[in-house]
Order: structure tokens, then sequence, then C-alpha cells
């Protein structure tokens, strides 16, 4: 016999002791699969055969069962399993995660089985245990297992002899949903509802050839789909509900009867197929909701074309699982748990949905938004509610653009995304509630209205987000929490938050003698690993500031949801709000945006946003309090501390036989040379602010537009477009900087001459980077930019006495990896930020980068590289 | 940072017998955090004064210290005024030059040591946030003439305003051996920070140095508790044994934002007022499961915990520093399981969807809605009323009216520094009322603390019942 077991099965192995159970399912089954009630024994009571430890023992395998089915994986229960009592747990179970409950009975005399037990000598129970056994089996077995159906096995098999249960095989076969393996492409269509004439317009229109096939008597529709140059042919998959309300219900069967014939197109059942079912089955159904006209249209067709309708419709699939699970198509939709699984439960998914259980003030059951909630994987194409747009939320999309009432029918190309439709010629039929938006101007699309409230469960706990860069960035539980009452705290509305910006590790500390940074270390760090042209960029010394600005405030609704009329915003790397005052905020973003405008940037890319990553100017600008608190603070202390010292030094000094005290005046006075230093070196970045022309805006990256995330262009390009937006606006300021080919010596020299010259001048330093923005050596993402900073600028990061050799030999003493490895973590995080933002992913999946950044801020690193 | 301690006392020089410290030579020590350096600028007949010269290391005290991280983490920055002020370091500087000369001990001139002389001390640099008022308030009960100058934070940008330095001259004829001790004492004092744990032998030190004097200066208190930084339960076992008869309640230091704002509204009690009420409105309405969203370090829910009508009880804060203190002052550890049962403490915001909020009785916002950004209420607004739904809603917010009954309160600025807005009485009714309407809540009002008939109370709540 051969046992043909659906892939996703709960099968519960039933037998008496001795009957063989162990030895079935260890021939048949991987050791992973079996869950043994002897093995769950000995977990909890060390003891396989302590029957007083059955009741934790089948805890623990009812829990391990559990998670099993949840992630898919057919399981095996080996245990007696002989009272109904013992059974319902797993048609529970099964039921619970949408698997099948399946029996394999093995039911062997209770002779052979009680030899067997005496030949085991941890089984020294007497026959009558067996026969008790029997007993039960044979009142649960029913008539050939008629039984054990009633209790909910979908499958029974019963073997009844040694020879019969030698010669079992096992084989498994996919569930009818599973087309994993058909990648596509696929045009799928929405609800037809009878619409023969707007069916034929959309396909025509989605490039399929559609003839009127003169071989057969019927005069049908045969369709040919879009010629394509390479790969597999299109295949159209209908979403269900062809039939009922329009106009000519058997035509649309007849075309989409022949097309899944032909293997040219799916199709899955909506609710009014299979009311049509039941009907034509013979069941008393209630003739109503557009049922009516199509028992009318069929009334003209041949019995035989009605036979081959009831079978159509009842050999389809409740839903399809295409392209590796990542696309979906089912009448109603599909919730994560419940795809690719198989269940009556699933199946009423599928046809209706979800519904509260409350009606609405037209009578209908009040659907409830699955939806809104949906954080699966896969896209999920459905129909079922006619709506007036298509429109995708969280990755998911109704494409029942109400037809028959009047609207459209509408297909969604994939893997394209792109959506077509044609307007239907005529209102077929009035709907119960009108579906067309009675406001015209719904501002935010329904991702938007459902983007308004993020959810906590999205972003706390330990999460391993996948990213373009870098597989699996790990945000650790302790650094989510921290970064959620930053978040929730201080942080600017998260619909404006697309970008925060990595960390940058300063380059290799030098050797060379009174520095801890010099450029030869940076420009090392990529010659070294294959980059052969860097672009040096002056390092701005003031704060790391995000810019996003809209054309106007439709613009910023329409793209960001943000309702506030605001048309940008201007925040910190930690997603603060840059200014406190909205009326400052406002000019300065007014500024920029007439500047992106002066410089084409609109239409250049077609677009009516940018982000920008820049310094803004002065430092003093929003580090009052540091400033204040820190490094003002320290020069005074420090200056009035040292004042005073030379002079009382000098006066014991004086005193003859005391000049070996000249060392320590000599000390105490480079002392108070360092911190004159420090204070000018930390004075340079700091001016008042009194008026918007007081501050200086230096972007540097042209990060993302409507026409994507600029990371394909190269760092030349970046430098050359913003220097054209800075030269329409004072406020804006052209990043200086140099290309260096780093395989010509005369080239680094001058990028070193050039670095000595501006720190020389009081400049921070610079900034290295590879000149593509993304640049991967043999080991994998090279850092994106390494920072070279100035020896009298590191006074402020170091304290004022730094370069006392005495001191900078032990600072040299400082571990790059930990900060390097954030930054590649925090720079693949934000530019997954924006891809995401760009392809229009719900907030949540934006959110969730932005949220991992400011999380790996957290992690403990030395806060001076 | 540099100490000088001079007299006029003839021979002027016996201060070197009293300090043991040789007035020809210039001695160097070392110590755990740096140098010291001891030496005479001036040895004559008639003036004799002595520098303390502490030389701390500002990269060791960075790398491979341990120890606290100070105030504002100060001590983890090489950026640092430790190494320039007068702080704990120097007390433990002084504390190894010159313990005989503290414990009053002269081998020399022992006449000397209890004798009063003219002794005048100078500090390059003291911290002291609460400025020449609190040096003096400190420094004046003991018998000091003190000058203090204050120090711009930059010359430069004088908008900055004045930093917390000062230099301190004090003079008094005085015993040696007690203006060793007040400085000692003093100095962390004025700096509020101590560089070392401070445990049990805190108090012992304390003693050790001050019991003669601090029992009768007027500040034993402040003093006590900077000195023991805290601590509650060592500032209470150091003051007992200072003076027994003296009834105080050292609980009453809190955290330094709330003490700014409970100061302020200190005559009132108003937050007594504030807790009272809203626990008999969530008592009224019968609620039997209550989130106190933003409960901070507990004081709702020490009350909640007082009535049996609460059988589940579930405080939520942002701050996990904030949940840790409400779990140790509520001593969660401690209670009896079924006490243990009922009350739970939650880390979240009130700005995400969050499930675990579902099904609650009665909510309690006490204090929290002007702690948000104003664009992001509405998110909060959602959170609570549309998703979290509980029966009753409790929000307590204060009227910014009545802000001008303060006079410790300058006029225009709010009550607390991470106050994001207050309200007037009709600006939270309008928000209440269009909050309550579209989410199908009715909302009443009730004030909070005495009334005014122009300016309204206190605080104000808002009842939002479904």
């Amino acid at each position: 016999m051969n046992i043909d077991l659906p892939e996703l099965s709960f099968v519960v192995l039933i037998g008496v002791s001795g009957s063989g159970k162990s030895s079935f399912a260890r021939k048949h089954f991987k050791r992973t699969e079996v869950l043994s009630s002897d093995y769950c024994r000995g977990l909890v009571a060390d003891d396989e055969n302590d029957q007083e430890a059955t009741g934790d023992a089948f805890d623990v395998l009812h829990y391990i069962a559990g998670k099993r089915l949840k992630n898919g994986l057919l399981t095996v229960v080996d245990a007696t399993n002989l009272r109904p009592e013992d059974r319902r747990q797993y048609v529970r179970l099964a039921r619970e995660y949408h698997c099948l409950p399946v029996a394999i009975v093995l039911n062997l005399p209770e002779k052979l089985c009680h030899e067997r037990n005496r030949e085991r000598p941890d089984r020294d129970f007497g026959p009558h245990v067996i026969r008790n056994q029997r007993m039960a089996l044979r009142r649960g077995l029913g008539r050939s297992g008629k039984g054990l159906r009633r209790e909910g096995f979908r499958h029974v098999w019963v073997l009844d002899s040694v020879e019969g249960i030698e010669a079992v095989t096992v084989g498994r076969t996919p569930l009818w949903n599973n087309r994993k393996s058909e990648h596509g492409p696929f045009d799928i269509i929405g609800d037809v509802h009878g619409c023969f004439d707007e069916l034929i317009g959309l396909l025509e229109e989605l490039g399929y050839a559609v003839h009127r096939d003169e071989s057969v008597p019927t005069g049908d529709w045969a369709v040919e789909p879009p010629t394509t140059d390479a790969g597999p042919p299109r295949t159209a998959v209908f979403v269900g509900d062809l039939v009922d309300r329009g106009p000519n219900s058997p035509a649309v069967l007849r075309l989409v009867m022949r097309m899944v014939a032909e293997g040219k197109a799916h199709c899955v059942p909506g609710n009014h197929d299979i009311k049509l079912l039941r009907k034509l089955s013979g069941k008393n159904v209630q003739i109503t909701h557009g049922l009516a006209e199509t028992l009318e249209q069929l009334d003209g067709e041949s019995p035989e074309f009605i036979e081959q309708v009831r079978q159509f419709i009842d050999g389809l699939v409740s839903h399809y699982v295409f392209d590796d699970g990542k696309l979906v198509v089912a009448h109603a939709g599909l919730r994560e748990e419940m795809q690719g699984r198989g269940s009556g439960k699933v199946r009423e998914f599928c046809l209706f949905g979800e519904t509260t259980g409350e009606t609405d003030e037209f009578g209908l059951p009040v659907r409830y938004n699955w939806a809104a909630e949906y954080r699966g994987r896969a896209m999920v194409v459905y129909g079922h509610t006619p709506v007036p747009e298509a429109d995708w939320l969280n990755g998911t999309i109704c494409i029942d653009t109400g037809c028959v009432f009047g609207g459209k029918l509408s297909a969604l190309r994939y893997p394209e995304r792109d959506l077509v439709s044609v307007g239907a010629t005529a209102v077929y039929s009035e709907p119960a509630r009108p579906f067309l938006p009675t406001d015209s101007t719904a501002a935010l699309s329904a991702q938007q209205q459902h983007d308004d409230m993020l959810h906590l469960a999205d972003v706390v706990g330990k999460r391993i987000i996948d990213t373009r860069l870098q597989r699996n960035v790990t945000v650790r539980e302790e650094n989510a929490t921290a970064a959620l009452e930053v978040m929730s705290r201080f942080a600017a509305d998260p619909r404006w938050l697309i970008y925060l910006p990595p960390t940058m590790s300063p380059s290799e500390t030098t050797q060379r003698p009174g520095l801890l940074e010099h450029p030869a270390e940076a420009l090392d760090y990529y010659r070294h690993r294959g980059v052969d042209e860097v672009v040096c960029e002056e390092k701005h010394m003031g704060s790391r500031a995000v810019v996003v600005v809209c054309r106007d405030s439709d613009a910023a609704r329409e793209r960001f949801g943000v309702t506030t009329g605001e048309f940008g915003i201007c925040y910190t790397r930690t997603g603060r709000r840059f200014f406190d005052d909205a009326e400052l905020e406002s000019a300065f973003l007014g500024r920029v945006r007439d500047a992106a405008g002066q410089a084409g940037l609109w239409d250049d890319f077609d677009t009516t946003w940018l982000c920008l990553d820049c310094e803004l100017m002065p430092w003093s600008a929003k580090a009052q309090a540091l400033l204040r608190d820190q490094y003002a603070a320290v020069s005074s202390a420090s200056r009035f501390a040292l004042a005073n010292v030379v002079p009382t030094l000098r006066q014991f000094a004086s005193r003859p036989g005391n000049d070996e005290v000249n060392g320590l005046v000599d000390h105490y006075e480079g002392r108070r040379v360092a911190v004159e230093k420090y204070t000018d070196a930390y004075r340079q970045y700091c001016w008042s602010v009194e008026s918007l022309d007081d501050l200086r805006l230096a972007p540097f990256h042209l990060l993302a537009t409507e026409a994507g995330v600029h990371v394909d262009q190269d760092h030349v390009w970046h430098m050359s477009t913003l220097a054209k937006m800075a030269e329409h606006d004072s406020l804006l300021m052209a990043t200086s900087h140099r290309v260096v080919a780093l395989t010509d010596e005369a080239s680094c020299d001058q990028a070193i001459a050039w670095w000595e010259d501006m720190t020389g001048r009081g400049g921070e330093g610079m900034v290295v980077k590879p000149r593509s923005f993304i640049a991967r050596g043999r080991r994998g993402l090279l850092q994106p930019a390494v920072k070279c900073r100035g020896p009298e600028y590191l006074r402020i990061i170091y304290g004022p006495e730094y370069l006392s050799p005495e001191h900078l030999d032990r600072l040299r003493n400082r571990g790059l990896r930990h900060k390097r490895s954030l930054a590649l973590r925090e720079f693949a995080l934000g530019l997954e930020a924006l891809e995401r933002f760009v392809r229009r992913e719900p907030l949540r999946r934006t959110h969730e980068c932005v949220f991992g950044v400011l999380a790996l801020e957290s992690e403990p690193v030395d806060p001076r590289l | 940072m540099l100490l000088q301690i001079e007299t006029t006392h003839r021979p002027a020089t016996d201060l070197g017998y009293l300090l043991h410290k040789n007035p020809a030579k210039l001695q160097s020590f070392d110590l755990s955090f740096g140098k010291v350096h001891v030496f005479y600028p001036i040895a004559t007949e008639e003036r004799c004064q002595v520098a303390v010269l502490l030389d701390v290391d500002p990269i060791g005290l960075v790398r491979g210290r341990r120890g606290p991280s100070g105030n504002n983490r100060s001590l983890d920055q090489y950026v640092n005024d430790r190494p320039y002020v007068a702080s704990s370091f120097l007390s433990v500087a002084m504390n190894k030059l010159f313990a005989t000369a503290m414990n009053g001990r002269s081998k020399e001139r022992p006449e000397l040591v209890d004798r009063p002389l003219p002794l005048k001390a100078t500090l390059s640099v003291v911290p002291c946030r609460g400025g020449e008022e609190l040096l003096r308030r400190l420094l004046e009960p003991l018998g000091y003439t003190l000058t203090a100058e204050r120090h711009p934070l930059d010359e430069r940008f004088p908008e900055w305003g004045e930093g917390p330095y000062h230099t301190v001259a004090l003079e008094q004829t005085v015993t040696l051996r007690a203006l060793l001790q007040h400085l000692y004492v003093l100095i962390p004092v004025l700096d509020n920070d101590k560089h070392y744990w401070v445990g049990e032998d805190e108090i012992e030190k304390l003693l050790a140095r001050g019991e003669s004097w601090l029992r009768t200066h007027p500040e034993k208190d402040l003093i006590t508790t900077r000195y023991l930084k805290y601590q509650h339960r060592l500032t209470r076992d150091a003051l007992a044994r200072l003076a027994s008869e003296d009834d105080l309640d050292p609980d009453a230091t809190e955290h330094e934002h709330d003490v700014e704002e409970e100061e302020i509204e200190k005559p009132l009690s108003l937050n007594a007022q504030r807790m009272g009420s809203v626990l008999a409105a969530l008592k009224a309405s019968g609620a039997a499961q209550v989130l106190d969203l933003g409960c901070g370090e507990g004081n709702l829910l020490r009350d909640l915990l007082k009535e049996k009508q609460f059988a589940r009880i579930v405080g939520m804060d942002v701050s996990l520093r904030s949940l840790e203190r409400a779990s140790e002052r509520l001593k969660l550890e401690r209670l009896p399981d079924m006490q243990r049962r009922r009350i739970e403490l939650m880390h979240g915001s009130l700005i995400y969807r969050d499930e675990r909020l579902a099904g609650f009785d009665a909510a309690a916002v006490v204090e929290v809605i002007e702690h948000l950004d104003p664009p992001r209420l509405r998110a909060f607004e959602r959170a609570v009323f549309e998703f979290a739904r509980p029966g009753t809603v409790v929000i307590t917010t204060p009227n910014r009216e009545y802000n001008v009954m303060w006079e410790t309160l300058p006029a225009g600025t709010l009550r607390h520094r991470d106050h994001r807005f207050e309200w007037t009485r009709a600006e939270f009714r309008e928000w209440a009322e269009r909050v309550a309407e579209s989410h199908g809540y009715a909302v009443r009002f009730l004030p909070v603390g005495p009334v005014e008939d122009a300016v309204g109370s206190p605080t104000q709540m808002g009842v939002f019942e479904r």
C-alpha cells in the first residue's frame, strides 16, 4: 500500500503497545519529524516509562507539535493514541494551524504485540494491559476507520498485518495551492462578474491576442498571451467572482475555463462562483445578489456546458501561492498564517474574508480589515470588496474596482506591480453600498491612513532586519528599548524620518609624532582594499542635519502623508527637529526648496521631494547645551585654574636653591598654552545666530528623490549636483573636495598637503570616501567614509592637553573595529530605509530601519571615535 | 587646581610645623588619579603661604578608572572639568597630605593646634551651581569672611552667561584644623559630585571631619544630603547620629527636575491632591483593571495598590530608569505573591499602538501629555482612545493660567524643563472635547488644587467615559 500524505499533515500513529509504531516512524519519517510520548516522558522525568509523568510529557509534546505546525512542518505523533480523548487535542491543534490531521492505525493481533513486549525488559506489564488497549482501539476505530473520520481525521489508513506494514510506502504530495515553482510573470485580474466585453478589453489592453475560434460550434473565444522576447509567457490569474450581476456570465466562464484548460490561466473561486456551484449541484440557495441573472443566462446553455461549469468550479483551489511564496492570490485575501495551508477555515477566509459580526447601515456584513494587520512577506492580491481605486496596504492590494457597478475592471501585472484598467461601459448593477468615494478629495492613501499609527510590536524586542547591503542586521532588544525612549520623547513625526545617517569611523591611528590621525592611513585603508579612486571632502564642523524638502505642502501630503501644511523638515542625526522655531524652519526650508528649483532638480529627477544629507553650521546653533556645559565650561575652569600656577611656582623657585622646580614650571606653562589653544579650537566653530543669514548648510549627499536612492551615482556626481544648488543661495555652500588616484603618489601627496593646509588654518579635517557610493572589497562592504581630523580640532575630542607625549601614547591605543562594524550596519539600515520609502512600502517598514539606526546608536562605543 | 593657605601668625613659618610639611622643599606625592605637589611660595617670619597643586591625570580619569561616571557622565569624557576644579579629588589629596593636621596633632607645636590663627584660604576654581548665595549659606555660618568671583563661561560669547566656577577666598581667625576640615567636607558639597562610590564608610568620614561643627550648622541637611550623594538611607543614618531630637523626612528629595517642579508647587502639596483626585475618579469608575500610563516612579501605583478594588494594575512608562526606580520604591521583589500578581510594570510608549494596553477598565494619564510634542498628540489620542480604549480615561495636565500665582516661577516660563506646552483651561477643554467626541467618550472637567476665581486651579483634570 502507498500512503500518500499531504505535505503539511499532522500524522497521528495509533496502535497498542508493541504494535511497532516507533519502528514504523523511524522507517518512514525524519528523526526530527517524530514526537514520541516515551521520549517526552524521558525529557520531563528522566524515565521513558514513568507513567506518572504522562501529563507533563504530553504537555511538552503538544507544545512542540504546535510550534512545528505553526512553522509549516509535517509532524508525526508516536504514542498509543488509543482513546478519542487522547486524539481530540491533535485534531484541535491541526485545525488551529490549518493543517490536515491524518491517522495511520497499526492494527496487529494481540498475541503478537504481547510477545514483542515480553522481549523488552522495560515493558513488564501483564497481558490484560494489551487486551484493554485493543478494546479501546477497536471502539474508536469503527468500521474501516469511520469513527476516526468522524473525530475529524481527514485521511485514515489502517494496516492490519505485519506483511502489510512491511510493504507500505509513504509518499508526500504538495498541496494543490502550492505553485511556488511558477514564477510568472502574471496578470492578475479582478472580479469580472459577467462583464465579458470589459474582460476582452482588459485582456487586449494587457497585450493578449483575443479572437473567435470558428473551429468550435459555440464560437469560443481563444486567447493567446502576449509575445515576450524571452522567458516564459505571461499567465493570467483570475481572483474569482467570474459570475453574477453582469450581462454575460456564461461567456466569461467559457473563456476562463478554456484558458485554464490550456494552461494559460489560473483561477481561484469567489463566493459567487461557489454559490452558483451549490445551486448547480442541486443545493437550496437563495437566488439573490445577481445569481438570478446568471441562472437566466445559463438557461440557453447546453446541459453539457452546465456540467462542465459545475466541474470547473468544483475543481477550483481556494488560493494559490506562487513564485517561491512571494505572491498569494485569493478571492478575499488571506492572512499570513493561512497561506499555503489547507483547511475549511482557510477556504472560508479565501471566499468571504473576515467579518466583525456586525452589519452596516446597508445591511451588509462589516468586513474586518485583515490587511491592516498584515505583516507577511508575500504580496497578497485579492478582490471581493469593490474599491474605487486599487490601493496598496501593507503589501496587499484589492483589485476589485467594481466593474459591474460601473467602475472599472483592473489587473495587476506581477512582478512589475503595474495596474491596468478598463472602464465599465455601463452600470450593470446598483451596489447596495455605494463604493465610489463620496468625498472625491480623499487626501491620504489607504496606506498613509493606516500609517498614521505605528505598532509598538513592529519596533521593540530583538529585531533582525534584512537589508540590501547587508543581510540580517541585528538590533538587540536592549538597544531597541533605549531607542524607544528617544524616539517617543524627542523625535519628529516618523512620517518625515525616512533616513538616519550612519556614524563615521576615523582613519587608523597614526604613529607619526604629534598626531593621532593623518590622511595617509585613510588613503591606505581604501587602497589596501582594492579601491583606485577616492574623493576627499572638506569636513565641516557643524551639526549633522538631514533635510527633506518638498515642492509644496501638497507634495508633502501626497508623498509623506503629512497634513500639517509643512513642506519639509530639517532634523538631527537622532531624528530630532533641528529648529524649535517653526517660522525659522519654514523660511530655511523655503530657501533650500527654491535653490533646488533654480538648480532644476525638480525637473531633472521628475520629483516633488528630495532628501539631503548635510552639515549645518555653526556648531553652536544646535550644540548650545554641549558647548556651555562642557566645552566652554572646561575652557573657563582650566584657564582660571592654570592662570596662577606658574607665577606661584616662580615665587617658590625665586628662593635660593629651589631651581629644581623649573621642570614643573615648564610643564605648567605648556598646559596653560594647551588650554588656550583648546579654547581657540572650539571658538572657531561658534558664532552667534541672529537670523537665517548666519546659518550655513553644506549638503554632501543628494540621497534620494522620486527617481530613486542615488547610491548608483558616485560622490563626484553628488558634489557637482549639489554645487549647482549652492550657486543660487548663500545659505547653501558647496563642499570643497579633491578626487585622488590612490595609485598615484603625487595625487596622494597633494591630498595630504591639502589636509595639512586646511587643518593648519583651523579646519576640522576631511572625509575620505571611495568614489562610488557603495564599495565592496574582498571581505564585503567597505566603510562608506573615513574621517581624518586635524590635531587642533582633536583637542575638543581628547581634551586640551592630549598632545603631551605622555598622554598621546596612551591615546593611540584605541580600537576601531566596533565603530567600523557599527558604521556599516547603520549605513546599510539607512539606505534600506530610503529604498523602502522610495518603493512606497508601508511606513512601518521604513520606520523599522530608522528605528534600527537609532537603536544601534545606543550600543556602547568609544564616543571619541 | 591650586589651593593656597596663608597666615600672618608670628612666626608665620609655624604653618609648616602644623602641616608637617617643610616650607623649604617642594614635595610631590603620587595619588591613584595623578599627583599632588606641596610647596611654599612665601615663607617668611611675617607671612607664610602653603600651596597645594593638584595634578589630576586627564587621560587616566577616563581610561581604566573604576567608580561612578560623575554628573552627566562627565568622567567618561576627556573634555571634562575635573582636572581643573576643587572637587572630591582635592579632598582625597588633602587627606593624604594633611591627615595629621586635620586630626589635630602636631609633634613640634602641639600648643598651636587649638589656637585660632589668622588664616586665609584661596581656591582657584570652585564649581558651585548655586552661586555666591550658596557659598555664603555654607561658609558664613562658620565665621568666614568670603570673597567670591564668578567667572563667565566664555568672554567671547557673553550671551552664554556665567559658568559655575568661582575663585573663592576665605578669611577668619580659626584653628588650622577647623579650616582644613571645613574645606575637606564642603568642597565636594559645593561641587555636588563624588568621583568614587559612596557607601557606609562615607558617614564615618563625614562624622570624623564634621561632627564638631556640623551639628549646629543651619545647612546641615543640605550638607549631609549632598555629601552622601542623595542616598536617603545614608543621609537618614548620618542625620540621626548628628542630632537625634530633630524630626525630619529625608524622603523629601527626588529627581532634580521633579524637585524643581515640586519646589515651585510645594506650598500647595499639589502632587498629593492630584494623586487623590485621580484615585477618586478611578474608584468612582468602578474599574477593576487599571492602567497608569506614564507611571514614572510609581507615585500613583503605590496608592492604587492599597485599594482592593483594583485587581489588576499596570504601570507603563517610556523611561526604563523610571520603571526601575518604581520597582524599587514599590519593593516589587518583596511583595507577597497575591499582591505581586496584581501589579505589573511595562516599558512602552504612548505614541505607538500597543496591543498590551487593550481590555482595561480605566486608565490614568497623570501629567503626561504636556511632555509630548504637540504634533505627536494625535498619535497619543489614537493609541489611547481608539486602540487601548479603556472605559474611563483620567487625564491631568497643568493649567497655565495658574502659573501667575507662583512667585518663584518667572513669568511666561513653564513649570518643568521638559514641558512642551502648558494649556489654559479653554485649550484643554477644546482638545478634550474634540477627542471625546471623535472617539465616543463623554468628558467632564474637575479642578485639582485651590481654585482662584480668575485663573482656576493649578492642575486641570478631564474624566473621559465611554
